[in-house]
Protein backbone atom coordinates (compact mmCIF):
# COMPACT_ATOMS: atom_id res chain seq x y z
CA UNK A 1 0.00 0.00 0.00
CA UNK A 2 2.94 2.49 0.72
CA UNK A 3 4.53 1.73 -2.44
CA UNK A 4 1.51 2.08 -4.61
CA UNK A 5 0.92 5.52 -2.74
CA UNK A 6 4.58 6.54 -2.79
CA UNK A 7 4.22 5.41 -6.64
CA UNK A 8 1.36 7.33 -6.98
CA UNK A 9 2.80 10.40 -5.34
CA UNK A 10 5.83 10.53 -7.62
CA UNK A 11 3.71 10.17 -10.49
CA UNK A 12 1.80 13.45 -10.05
CA UNK A 13 5.17 15.01 -9.05
CA UNK A 14 6.65 14.10 -12.66
CA UNK A 15 3.77 15.56 -14.21
CA UNK A 16 4.09 18.63 -12.39
CA UNK A 17 7.46 18.51 -13.52
CA UNK A 18 6.18 17.79 -17.32
CA UNK A 19 3.65 20.31 -17.08
CA UNK A 20 5.86 23.06 -16.41
CA UNK A 21 6.63 26.01 -18.76
CA UNK A 22 8.91 24.98 -21.84
CA UNK A 23 12.72 26.32 -21.82
CA UNK A 24 12.43 26.86 -25.85
CA UNK A 25 8.82 26.65 -27.68
CA UNK A 26 10.83 26.00 -30.67
CA UNK A 27 12.41 22.96 -29.81
CA UNK A 28 9.52 21.68 -28.13
CA UNK A 29 7.77 22.31 -31.20
CA UNK A 30 10.08 20.47 -32.91
CA UNK A 31 10.23 17.25 -30.69
CA UNK A 32 6.33 17.06 -30.88
CA UNK A 33 6.64 16.90 -34.49
CA UNK A 34 9.21 14.45 -34.78
CA UNK A 35 6.69 12.08 -31.66
CA UNK A 36 3.80 12.57 -34.29
CA UNK A 37 5.60 11.08 -36.79
CA UNK A 38 7.40 8.41 -34.27
CA UNK A 39 4.42 7.58 -32.18
CA UNK A 40 0.98 8.93 -34.31
CA UNK A 41 2.13 8.04 -37.95
CA UNK A 42 4.14 4.94 -37.41
CA UNK A 43 0.82 3.41 -36.18
CA UNK A 44 -1.61 3.82 -38.64
CA UNK A 45 -0.53 0.78 -40.12
CA UNK A 46 -1.16 -1.52 -36.90
CA UNK A 47 -4.35 0.28 -36.27
CA UNK A 48 -6.17 -0.02 -40.32
CA UNK A 49 -4.92 -3.78 -40.33
CA UNK A 50 -6.74 -4.96 -36.81
CA UNK A 51 -9.59 -2.20 -37.30
CA UNK A 52 -10.19 -4.06 -40.73
CA UNK A 53 -10.78 -7.58 -39.59
CA UNK A 54 -12.02 -6.58 -36.45
CA UNK A 55 -14.77 -4.97 -38.06
CA UNK A 56 -15.25 -8.23 -40.77
CA UNK A 57 -15.30 -10.51 -37.30
CA UNK A 58 -18.07 -7.73 -35.08
CA UNK A 59 -19.84 -8.55 -38.75
CA UNK A 60 -19.75 -12.18 -39.13
CA UNK A 61 -20.36 -13.23 -35.17
CA UNK A 62 -23.56 -10.69 -35.50
CA UNK A 63 -24.78 -12.30 -38.45
CA UNK A 64 -24.30 -15.39 -37.22
CA UNK A 65 -25.76 -15.10 -33.93
CA UNK A 66 -28.83 -13.39 -35.34
CA UNK A 67 -29.89 -16.23 -37.81
CA UNK A 68 -33.18 -15.49 -37.07
CA UNK A 69 -36.12 -14.60 -39.78
CA UNK A 70 -37.69 -11.95 -37.09
CA UNK A 71 -34.63 -9.73 -37.28
CA UNK A 72 -33.86 -7.51 -40.42
CA UNK A 73 -30.77 -8.14 -41.74
CA UNK A 74 -29.77 -4.51 -41.84
CA UNK A 75 -29.23 -4.89 -38.08
CA UNK A 76 -25.77 -6.64 -38.36
CA UNK A 77 -24.39 -3.56 -40.24
CA UNK A 78 -26.45 -1.31 -37.41
CA UNK A 79 -24.64 -3.69 -34.70
CA UNK A 80 -21.10 -3.75 -36.25
CA UNK A 81 -21.25 -0.08 -36.33
CA UNK A 82 -22.08 0.34 -32.66
CA UNK A 83 -19.70 -2.25 -31.28
CA UNK A 84 -16.93 -0.22 -33.61
CA UNK A 85 -17.93 3.31 -32.51
CA UNK A 86 -18.43 2.89 -29.18
CA UNK A 87 -16.24 0.11 -27.61
CA UNK A 88 -13.70 -1.39 -30.36
CA UNK A 89 -12.23 1.60 -32.00
CA UNK A 90 -11.94 3.89 -28.77
CA UNK A 91 -11.01 0.89 -25.82
CA UNK A 92 -9.73 -2.02 -27.91
CA UNK A 93 -7.39 0.17 -30.29
CA UNK A 94 -6.55 1.91 -27.31
CA UNK A 95 -5.36 -1.40 -25.36
CA UNK A 96 -2.83 -2.36 -28.55
CA UNK A 97 -1.47 0.97 -28.65
CA UNK A 98 -0.45 0.85 -25.02
CA UNK A 99 1.48 -2.31 -26.17
CA UNK A 100 3.24 -0.41 -28.83
CA UNK A 101 3.10 2.93 -27.69
CA UNK A 102 3.31 2.14 -24.01
CA UNK A 103 6.50 -0.24 -24.66
CA UNK A 104 7.93 2.14 -27.02
CA UNK A 105 8.08 5.51 -24.73
CA UNK A 106 9.02 3.53 -21.70
CA UNK A 107 11.86 1.77 -23.14
CA UNK A 108 12.93 4.64 -25.04
CA UNK A 109 12.85 7.41 -21.81
CA UNK A 110 14.13 4.03 -19.71
CA UNK A 111 17.20 3.75 -22.19
CA UNK A 112 18.17 7.44 -21.94
CA UNK A 113 17.90 6.85 -17.74
CA UNK A 114 20.17 3.99 -17.44
CA UNK A 115 22.68 5.87 -20.38
CA UNK A 116 22.75 8.41 -17.94
CA UNK A 117 21.33 10.94 -20.96
CA UNK A 118 18.36 11.76 -18.67
CA UNK A 119 21.40 13.19 -16.35
CA UNK A 120 23.14 15.00 -19.01
CA UNK A 121 19.63 17.00 -19.74
CA UNK A 122 19.20 17.83 -16.05
CA UNK A 123 23.16 19.01 -15.54
CA UNK A 124 22.62 21.21 -18.75
CA UNK A 125 20.03 22.73 -16.70
CA UNK A 126 17.23 21.60 -18.61
CA UNK A 127 14.09 19.95 -17.24
CA UNK A 128 14.28 16.79 -18.33
CA UNK A 129 10.91 15.65 -17.87
CA UNK A 130 9.20 18.42 -19.89
CA UNK A 131 11.71 18.00 -22.47
CA UNK A 132 10.77 13.93 -23.12
CA UNK A 133 8.02 13.86 -22.00
CA UNK A 134 5.57 16.80 -23.11
CA UNK A 135 6.10 15.87 -26.86
CA UNK A 136 4.90 12.00 -26.18
CA UNK A 137 1.84 13.24 -24.47
CA UNK A 138 1.14 16.23 -26.87
CA UNK A 139 1.56 13.92 -29.90
CA UNK A 140 -0.39 11.00 -28.64
CA UNK A 141 -3.52 13.27 -27.36
CA UNK A 142 -3.44 15.32 -30.56
CA UNK A 143 -3.21 12.18 -32.39
CA UNK A 144 -4.69 9.11 -31.24
CA UNK A 145 -8.33 10.44 -31.66
CA UNK A 146 -7.56 10.55 -35.77
CA UNK A 147 -6.42 6.99 -35.09
CA UNK A 148 -10.10 6.17 -33.42
CA UNK A 149 -11.56 7.76 -36.40
CA UNK A 150 -9.35 5.35 -39.23
CA UNK A 151 -9.90 2.91 -36.92
CA UNK A 152 -13.62 3.38 -36.79
CA UNK A 153 -13.49 3.98 -40.95
CA UNK A 154 -11.44 0.88 -41.49
CA UNK A 155 -13.65 -1.16 -39.27
CA UNK A 156 -17.31 -0.53 -40.85
CA UNK A 157 -15.36 -0.77 -44.45
CA UNK A 158 -13.89 -4.06 -42.78
CA UNK A 159 -17.75 -5.41 -42.04
CA UNK A 160 -18.71 -4.13 -45.69
CA UNK A 161 -16.21 -6.07 -47.13
CA UNK A 162 -15.95 -9.36 -45.73
CA UNK A 163 -20.00 -9.67 -44.61
CA UNK A 164 -21.00 -9.57 -48.50
CA UNK A 165 -17.49 -11.21 -49.51
CA UNK A 166 -18.84 -14.03 -47.33
CA UNK A 167 -22.70 -13.55 -48.24
CA UNK A 168 -24.32 -12.70 -44.49
CA UNK A 169 -25.85 -9.40 -45.71
CA UNK A 170 -26.07 -7.70 -49.00
CA UNK A 171 -24.23 -4.02 -49.44
CA UNK A 172 -27.77 -2.29 -49.52
CA UNK A 173 -28.96 -3.35 -46.17
CA UNK A 174 -25.53 -2.74 -44.65
CA UNK A 175 -24.99 0.59 -45.84
CA UNK A 176 -28.49 0.75 -44.59
CA UNK A 177 -28.09 -0.74 -41.16
CA UNK A 178 -24.82 1.75 -40.61
CA UNK A 179 -26.60 4.85 -41.36
CA UNK A 180 -30.04 3.28 -39.21
CA UNK A 181 -30.78 5.36 -36.09
CA UNK A 182 -27.01 7.16 -35.99
CA UNK A 183 -26.32 9.08 -33.10
CA UNK A 184 -23.32 11.31 -33.23
CA UNK A 185 -22.56 11.19 -30.32
CA UNK A 186 -21.03 8.59 -29.53
CA UNK A 187 -18.42 9.34 -31.54
CA UNK A 188 -17.83 12.47 -29.50
CA UNK A 189 -18.22 9.37 -26.86
CA UNK A 190 -15.43 7.77 -28.16
CA UNK A 191 -13.09 10.85 -28.90
CA UNK A 192 -13.70 11.95 -25.61
CA UNK A 193 -12.58 8.58 -24.64
CA UNK A 194 -9.58 8.21 -26.75
CA UNK A 195 -7.99 11.69 -25.35
CA UNK A 196 -8.09 10.09 -21.69
CA UNK A 197 -6.66 7.14 -22.82
CA UNK A 198 -4.03 8.82 -24.89
CA UNK A 199 -3.35 10.58 -21.68
CA UNK A 200 -2.96 7.90 -19.24
CA UNK A 201 -1.12 5.41 -21.78
CA UNK A 202 1.88 8.09 -22.43
CA UNK A 203 1.97 9.72 -18.72
CA UNK A 204 2.08 5.88 -16.93
CA UNK A 205 4.38 4.54 -19.19
CA UNK A 206 6.74 8.13 -19.36
CA UNK A 207 6.61 7.65 -15.72
CA UNK A 208 7.76 4.04 -15.86
CA UNK A 209 10.40 4.61 -17.86
CA UNK A 210 11.89 7.91 -16.48
CA UNK A 211 12.35 6.26 -12.91
CA UNK A 212 13.60 2.70 -14.09
CA UNK A 213 17.27 2.52 -11.72
CA UNK A 214 19.34 -0.47 -13.21
CA UNK A 215 20.53 -1.85 -16.73
CA UNK A 216 18.99 -2.97 -19.75
CA UNK A 217 17.06 -5.97 -17.80
CA UNK A 218 15.42 -3.30 -15.37
CA UNK A 219 14.55 -1.53 -18.37
CA UNK A 220 12.17 -4.35 -19.91
CA UNK A 221 10.74 -4.69 -16.88
CA UNK A 222 9.71 -1.02 -16.85
CA UNK A 223 8.42 -1.80 -20.44
CA UNK A 224 6.36 -4.81 -19.27
CA UNK A 225 5.44 -2.47 -16.33
CA UNK A 226 3.89 0.39 -18.62
CA UNK A 227 1.97 -2.06 -20.97
CA UNK A 228 0.58 -3.67 -17.70
CA UNK A 229 -0.28 -0.54 -15.81
CA UNK A 230 -1.42 1.37 -18.44
CA UNK A 231 -3.74 -1.05 -19.92
CA UNK A 232 -5.12 -1.80 -16.80
CA UNK A 233 -5.75 2.29 -15.55
CA UNK A 234 -7.09 2.54 -19.04
CA UNK A 235 -9.84 -0.28 -18.42
CA UNK A 236 -10.78 1.36 -15.13
CA UNK A 237 -11.28 4.98 -16.79
CA UNK A 238 -13.09 3.18 -19.51
CA UNK A 239 -15.87 1.98 -16.67
CA UNK A 240 -15.88 5.57 -15.31
CA UNK A 241 -15.87 7.27 -18.72
CA UNK A 242 -18.91 4.95 -19.75
CA UNK A 243 -20.78 5.50 -16.74
CA UNK A 244 -20.17 9.33 -17.12
CA UNK A 245 -21.12 9.97 -20.81
CA UNK A 246 -23.95 7.76 -20.88
CA UNK A 247 -25.67 7.56 -18.32
CA UNK B 1 36.55 27.57 -7.62
CA UNK B 2 34.22 24.94 -6.52
CA UNK B 3 33.96 24.62 -2.05
CA UNK B 4 32.83 21.38 -0.54
CA UNK B 5 32.13 21.87 2.79
CA UNK B 6 32.01 18.39 4.94
CA UNK B 7 29.66 16.76 2.49
CA UNK B 8 27.42 13.59 3.99
CA UNK B 9 25.21 11.22 2.05
CA UNK B 10 23.29 8.13 2.82
CA UNK B 11 21.47 5.50 1.05
CA UNK B 12 18.40 4.34 2.60
CA UNK B 13 20.69 4.55 5.84
CA UNK B 14 23.94 3.19 4.30
CA UNK B 15 26.16 6.32 4.78
CA UNK B 16 27.94 6.21 1.51
CA UNK B 17 30.09 10.39 1.79
CA UNK B 18 30.91 11.06 5.37
CA UNK B 19 32.31 14.30 6.20
CA UNK B 20 33.87 15.26 2.86
CA UNK B 21 35.46 18.91 2.64
CA UNK B 22 37.68 20.28 -0.42
CA UNK B 23 38.37 23.18 -2.29
CA UNK B 24 38.84 22.85 -6.05
CA UNK B 25 40.78 25.70 -7.49
CA UNK B 26 40.30 27.09 -11.10
CA UNK B 27 42.62 26.62 -14.02
CA UNK B 28 43.45 23.09 -12.70
CA UNK B 29 42.73 19.42 -13.53
CA UNK B 30 41.31 18.45 -9.84
CA UNK B 31 41.16 14.66 -9.45
CA UNK B 32 39.02 12.38 -7.32
CA UNK B 33 40.41 8.98 -6.73
CA UNK B 34 39.55 5.93 -5.25
CA UNK B 35 38.80 2.38 -5.95
CA UNK B 36 35.47 0.86 -7.29
CA UNK B 37 32.38 1.73 -5.03
CA UNK B 38 34.29 4.06 -2.66
CA UNK B 39 31.70 6.54 -2.51
CA UNK B 40 33.75 9.28 -5.63
CA UNK B 41 30.77 8.91 -7.81
CA UNK B 42 27.75 9.99 -5.77
CA UNK B 43 30.35 13.19 -4.59
CA UNK B 44 30.53 14.09 -7.81
CA UNK B 45 26.77 13.82 -8.51
CA UNK B 46 26.48 15.70 -5.22
CA UNK B 47 28.86 18.58 -6.19
CA UNK B 48 26.69 18.81 -9.77
CA UNK B 49 23.43 18.85 -7.92
CA UNK B 50 22.36 15.58 -9.56
CA UNK B 51 21.63 13.97 -5.68
CA UNK B 52 21.12 16.18 -3.05
CA UNK B 53 23.11 16.10 -0.15
CA UNK B 54 22.37 15.20 3.29
CA UNK B 55 24.30 17.46 4.92
CA UNK B 56 26.96 20.25 3.81
CA UNK B 57 27.13 22.94 1.77
CA UNK B 58 28.58 23.53 -1.66
CA UNK B 59 29.51 26.87 -2.94
CA UNK B 60 30.37 28.17 -6.70
CA UNK B 61 32.66 30.89 -6.73
CA UNK B 62 31.21 31.50 -3.06
CA UNK B 63 26.93 31.26 -4.23
CA UNK B 64 25.60 28.53 -1.71
CA UNK B 65 24.45 25.80 -4.46
CA UNK B 66 22.84 23.78 -2.19
CA UNK B 67 20.72 26.32 -0.99
CA UNK B 68 19.81 27.61 -4.49
CA UNK B 69 16.11 26.70 -5.18
CA UNK B 70 15.05 24.96 -8.65
CA UNK B 71 15.65 28.34 -11.16
CA UNK B 72 18.97 29.13 -9.44
CA UNK B 73 20.17 25.93 -9.72
CA UNK B 74 18.93 25.63 -13.30
CA UNK B 75 21.04 28.91 -13.90
CA UNK B 76 24.14 27.89 -12.48
CA UNK B 77 24.22 24.55 -14.15
CA UNK B 78 24.38 26.33 -17.58
CA UNK B 79 28.17 27.42 -16.05
CA UNK B 80 28.70 23.50 -16.00
CA UNK B 81 29.59 21.03 -18.35
CA UNK B 82 29.54 17.27 -17.70
CA UNK B 83 31.52 14.68 -19.42
CA UNK B 84 29.70 11.49 -18.41
CA UNK B 85 31.34 7.77 -17.90
CA UNK B 86 29.63 6.58 -20.94
CA UNK B 87 29.53 9.84 -22.53
CA UNK B 88 25.88 10.03 -22.66
CA UNK B 89 25.34 11.46 -26.21
CA UNK B 90 21.98 11.34 -27.33
CA UNK B 91 21.48 8.46 -29.40
CA UNK B 92 18.50 10.14 -31.86
CA UNK B 93 20.60 13.28 -32.71
CA UNK B 94 23.63 13.10 -34.90
CA UNK B 95 27.21 14.23 -33.39
CA UNK B 96 26.43 18.16 -34.69
CA UNK B 97 23.12 17.49 -33.42
CA UNK B 98 24.26 16.42 -30.04
CA UNK B 99 27.15 19.27 -30.06
CA UNK B 100 24.60 22.31 -30.75
CA UNK B 101 21.75 21.27 -28.46
CA UNK B 102 22.87 23.58 -25.29
CA UNK B 103 23.17 26.45 -27.68
CA UNK B 104 19.76 25.45 -29.15
CA UNK B 105 18.64 25.48 -25.93
CA UNK B 106 19.98 28.40 -24.31
CA UNK B 107 21.43 30.95 -26.92
CA UNK B 108 19.30 33.14 -29.17
CA UNK B 109 22.65 32.58 -31.36
CA UNK B 110 21.73 32.66 -35.97
CA UNK B 111 21.94 28.92 -37.24
CA UNK B 112 25.31 29.86 -38.55
CA UNK B 113 26.84 31.09 -35.61
CA UNK B 114 25.72 28.16 -34.00
CA UNK B 115 27.31 25.80 -36.78
CA UNK B 116 30.45 27.69 -36.57
CA UNK B 117 31.18 26.94 -32.82
CA UNK B 118 29.86 23.33 -33.21
CA UNK B 119 32.63 23.32 -35.79
CA UNK B 120 35.30 25.04 -33.77
CA UNK B 121 34.34 22.80 -30.61
CA UNK B 122 35.01 19.30 -32.70
CA UNK B 123 37.99 20.55 -34.19
CA UNK B 124 39.16 21.15 -31.02
CA UNK B 125 38.56 17.66 -29.89
CA UNK B 126 40.00 16.62 -32.94
CA UNK B 127 36.90 15.38 -34.84
CA UNK B 128 36.75 16.04 -38.41
CA UNK B 129 34.08 15.46 -41.24
CA UNK B 130 31.67 13.72 -38.72
CA UNK B 131 28.96 15.98 -38.02
CA UNK B 132 26.34 13.87 -39.63
CA UNK B 133 27.37 10.63 -38.34
CA UNK B 134 24.95 9.28 -35.10
CA UNK B 135 26.42 7.94 -31.85
CA UNK B 136 26.09 4.25 -32.54
CA UNK B 137 28.41 4.91 -34.97
CA UNK B 138 31.35 6.21 -33.45
CA UNK B 139 34.14 4.68 -31.53
CA UNK B 140 34.36 4.60 -27.85
CA UNK B 141 37.04 7.59 -27.82
CA UNK B 142 35.52 9.49 -30.34
CA UNK B 143 32.05 9.15 -28.23
CA UNK B 144 33.98 10.68 -25.55
CA UNK B 145 35.66 13.39 -27.32
CA UNK B 146 31.99 14.58 -29.02
CA UNK B 147 30.72 14.42 -25.25
CA UNK B 148 33.70 16.78 -24.22
CA UNK B 149 32.78 19.25 -27.30
CA UNK B 150 28.94 19.17 -25.75
CA UNK B 151 30.34 19.56 -22.63
CA UNK B 152 32.62 22.83 -23.60
CA UNK B 153 30.15 24.56 -25.77
CA UNK B 154 28.97 26.96 -23.52
CA UNK B 155 32.23 27.77 -22.32
CA UNK B 156 31.67 26.66 -19.21
CA UNK B 157 33.20 27.90 -15.59
CA UNK B 158 33.08 24.08 -14.58
CA UNK B 159 33.85 21.25 -16.18
CA UNK B 160 33.14 17.53 -14.64
CA UNK B 161 34.31 14.42 -15.85
CA UNK B 162 33.69 11.11 -14.30
CA UNK B 163 36.00 8.06 -15.24
CA UNK B 164 36.72 9.70 -18.71
CA UNK B 165 38.96 6.95 -19.79
CA UNK B 166 36.75 3.73 -18.62
CA UNK B 167 36.83 1.41 -21.48
CA UNK B 168 39.30 3.06 -23.76
CA UNK B 169 42.54 1.74 -24.80
CA UNK B 170 45.87 3.52 -22.54
CA UNK B 171 46.80 5.38 -25.98
CA UNK B 172 43.44 6.88 -26.20
CA UNK B 173 43.25 7.64 -22.53
CA UNK B 174 46.21 9.56 -22.66
CA UNK B 175 44.57 12.26 -25.93
CA UNK B 176 41.82 12.12 -23.82
CA UNK B 177 43.48 13.44 -20.39
CA UNK B 178 46.29 15.62 -22.57
CA UNK B 179 42.46 17.01 -24.41
CA UNK B 180 40.99 18.05 -20.81
CA UNK B 181 44.19 19.40 -19.27
CA UNK B 182 44.67 22.11 -22.05
CA UNK B 183 40.99 22.89 -22.70
CA UNK B 184 41.19 23.34 -18.83
CA UNK B 185 44.08 25.86 -18.98
CA UNK B 186 42.79 27.40 -22.09
CA UNK B 187 38.95 28.12 -20.79
CA UNK B 188 40.09 28.54 -17.27
CA UNK B 189 37.82 26.20 -15.89
CA UNK B 190 37.54 24.49 -12.75
CA UNK B 191 38.13 21.18 -13.68
CA UNK B 192 37.02 17.99 -11.72
CA UNK B 193 37.89 14.36 -13.14
CA UNK B 194 36.84 11.12 -10.93
CA UNK B 195 39.23 8.68 -12.00
CA UNK B 196 40.79 5.37 -10.77
CA UNK B 197 43.53 5.40 -13.99
CA UNK B 198 46.41 6.06 -12.77
CA UNK B 199 48.10 7.04 -15.84
CA UNK B 200 45.47 9.93 -15.73
CA UNK B 201 46.72 10.61 -11.78
CA UNK B 202 49.99 11.07 -12.97
CA UNK B 203 49.21 12.91 -16.22
CA UNK B 204 46.95 15.30 -14.63
CA UNK B 205 47.38 15.00 -11.03
CA UNK B 206 47.71 18.64 -10.19
CA UNK B 207 45.43 18.79 -7.06
CA UNK B 208 44.34 14.90 -5.75
CA UNK B 209 41.86 13.88 -3.22
CA UNK B 210 41.49 10.32 -2.33
CA UNK B 211 38.43 8.45 -1.17
CA UNK B 212 38.25 5.49 0.81
CA UNK B 213 34.29 3.78 1.76
CA UNK B 214 33.35 7.05 1.95
CA UNK B 215 35.96 9.57 3.39
CA UNK B 216 38.48 11.68 2.55
CA UNK B 217 41.67 10.03 3.52
CA UNK B 218 44.29 12.50 1.64
CA UNK B 219 45.12 15.09 -0.48
CA UNK B 220 47.51 16.24 -2.56
CA UNK B 221 49.33 16.47 -5.88
CA UNK B 222 51.08 13.85 -8.47
CA UNK B 223 54.21 14.68 -6.86
CA UNK B 224 53.36 14.04 -3.37
CA UNK B 225 51.58 10.94 -3.98
CA UNK B 226 55.17 9.23 -4.75
CA UNK B 227 56.12 10.38 -1.18
CA UNK B 228 52.85 9.52 1.04
CA UNK B 229 52.62 8.04 3.77
CA UNK B 230 48.95 6.91 4.15
CA UNK B 231 48.70 3.20 3.61
CA UNK B 232 45.14 3.32 2.27
CA UNK B 233 46.54 5.81 -0.62
CA UNK B 234 49.68 3.30 -0.80
CA UNK B 235 47.38 0.38 -0.92
CA UNK B 236 45.07 1.82 -4.05
CA UNK B 237 48.00 3.43 -5.84
CA UNK B 238 50.83 0.80 -5.39
CA UNK B 239 48.24 -1.98 -6.11
CA UNK B 240 51.01 -3.67 -8.77
CA UNK B 241 54.10 -5.05 -8.22
CA UNK B 242 55.85 -2.28 -10.98
CA UNK B 243 53.81 0.59 -8.99
CA UNK B 244 55.51 -0.70 -5.37
CA UNK B 245 59.16 -0.68 -7.24
CA UNK B 246 58.45 2.87 -8.92
CA UNK B 247 57.36 3.88 -5.16
CA UNK B 248 60.57 2.18 -3.49
CA UNK B 249 62.98 3.63 -6.28
CA UNK B 250 61.19 7.46 -5.75
CA UNK B 251 62.04 6.75 -2.18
Amino acid sequence: MFRFLSGFGSYWILLGRVFARPEKHSIYYRQTMKELVNLGLRSIGIVTIISFFMGAVITLQTAYNTENPIYPTYLIGLGARDSILLEFSSTIVALILAGKVGSNIASEIGTMRVTEQIDALELMGVNSASYIILPKVVATVVFNPFLTLISMITGITGGWVVGTAAGVITSQNYIYGIQYAFIPYYITYALIKTVVFAFIISTVSAYQGYYVEGGSLEVGRASTKAVVYSSVTLLLFNVILTQLLLS
Amino acid sequence: MIRAENISKSFAGRRVLTDISAIFEPGKTNLIIGKSGSGKTVFLKCLVGLLDVDEGEIYYDDVAFTRLDFRGKKELRQQMGMLFQGSALFDSMSVEENVRFPLDMFTSMSYQEKLDRVNFCLDRVNIVDSNRLFPSELSGGMKKRVAIARAIVLKPKFLFCDEPNSGLDPKTSIVIDELIREITVELNMTTIINTHDMNSVMENGEKIIFIEDGEKCWEGNKNEILKSDCSKLNDFVFANSLARQLKDSSV
